[in-house]
């Protein structure tokens, strides 16, 4: 019954991920997506990737040869994530650090010129969306208002994190308004500085100049 | 028992195929991306997009339906939503193209949602009324979600903002660092030409000189 069950589920998990967005590329294709993120905030990606078939012009549900390598990056291009999983994965990361991470996507494959087409149906999940909420009313055997409430609070944890972040990009787009404006300032004094100065040398370089030659 | 419920509930969530995917990609110059989606019928889908960086941030825009036939086109825009009723079920294309730009490559960001918002998983679909308390609580998810839809919006503008104003800040270093150098090389060049005149005259003036 048990294992009847896990079946099932699993069965049901691969239609669930083999709906909703897909894309095709090509076999050494990369192909990065960007996630603004907050700080200690979860992105769960899904994928599952099939290869084209030419014999029956389709693509196959399972590829068991095709690898696929997941690499994530923060905002500071520093490696969250390197790994190789295989044709389907779930890829779950929190990030410690606001701001863009990028996730790219490329195949194992060793063909040497662009090969077969892939199919890569993907799904990204950020922040509260990313809560399995089935699990958590049987984890911790909550009753549907309190489950909702639950979610109510996720939410509103979400755009506080969030909030906190807009402050941040404030204050990183008023650092470098402010910088603009120094350059702009400084740049502008010492531009009239030389100005001054070259007028000055040249005159008095002329002068002498016209001065050793005996034309004044 | 109470298990198996829960599981068949589960899996009724997870059956729905309701997909609501937001992202943002790079998109390369002289490129086009397409991204495919199969929409049952009569669902309703929403589409969304927003060019965030890059040239006049600007992106070729088309939706197809699954006979091929151009159901929304939008040539050289920034931002735009369109909603839709799919007439047919079947795969539904969404194409950018960025083929008139061959120098500046665009990061577009996309929200496509098809189907309406899930019911809590784990809920199940209610035979009975709900009560003021679980009304309640669904008028505020409601409100948060639109909440964040308006910070993710903000969001997306900020950091157009943001990088015009980085690419400011680079520009005004890089130009002013440029005229400076303009301005001593043309004095300097200045002086050796007059320089160069007035040498130039002197076996002439000598010439004179002797007569």
């Amino acid at each position: 019954m048990r294992d009847q069950f896990i079946s099932l589920t699993l069965l049901l998990c691969a239609l669930h991920s083999a709906c909703g967005l897909y894309f095709h590329i090509s076999e050494t294709e990369r192909k990065c997506f960007i996630e603004e993120v907050p700080d200690e905030t979860t992105v769960i990606v899904n994928y599952k990737v099939e290869l084209y078939d030419p014999r029956s012009n389709g693509f196959m549900p399972s590829s068991p040869g095709i690898g696929m390598h997941v690499e994530v990056r923060d905002s500071d291009d520093k490696i969250v994530l390197s790994r190789v999983y295989s044709s389907q994965g779930r890829i779950s990361f929190t990030s410690h650090t606001p701001g863009e991470h990028v996730i790219c996507m490329y195949s194992n494959s060793t063909a040497w010129f662009s090969g077969a087409q892939l199919r890569v149906h993907l799904d990204i999940q950020v922040g509260e969306h990313a809560i399995d909420y089935a699990n958590v009313a049987q984890k911790e055997k909550l009753t549907e208002l309190q489950l909702r409430i639950r979610q109510l609070l996720d939410q509103v944890e979400q755009i506080t994190k969030e909030q906190n972040y807009q402050r941040y990009r404030e204050e990183r787009f008023r650092h470098t308004s402010e910088s603009t404006n120094s350059r702009v300032l400084w740049w502008s004094l010492a531009q009239t500085v030389v100005l001054v100065c070259m007028g000055f040398w040249q005159m008095r370089h002329l002068k002498s100049f016209f001065e050793a030659k005996k034309l004044v | 028992m109470n298990t198996q419920l829960n599981l068949a509930v589960v899996f009724l969530a997870l059956m729905q195929c309701i997909a609501a995917v937001e992202f943002t990609f790079d998109l390369a110059d002289n490129a086009e991306d397409c991204f495919y989606e199969e929409i049952k019928k009569n669902s309703s889908a929403y589409f969304e997009f927003q060019v965030s960086a890059g040239g006049q941030l600007d992106v070729d825009v088309t939706l197809k339906d699954p006979q091929g036939q151009v159901i929304y086109k939008l040539e050289k825009a920034t931002f735009d939503s369109h909603q839709f009723v799919a007439e047919s079920t079947g795969v539904y294309t969404a194409c950018f193209g960025n083929q008139f730009s061959a120098f500046s490559h665009k990061i577009v960001y996309v929200d496509f949602q098809v189907g309406e918002e899930p019911a809590l998983p784990g809920v199940d679909e209610h035979a009975t009324v709900l009560t003021q308390m679980e009304t309640s609580s669904q008028a505020i998810h409601k409100g948060l979600n639109d909440i964040l839809d308006a910070q993710t919006h903000h969001r997306l503008r900020e950091a157009q903002g943001r990088k015009r104003a980085e690419d400011l800040n680079q520009r005004v270093m890089v130009w002013s660092s440029l005229e400076t150098a303009a301005v001593i090389l043309i004095g300097l060049v200045q002086i050796m030409v007059l320089r160069n005149f007035f040498t130039d005259r002197k076996p002439s003036q000598a010439h004179y000189g002797r007569l």
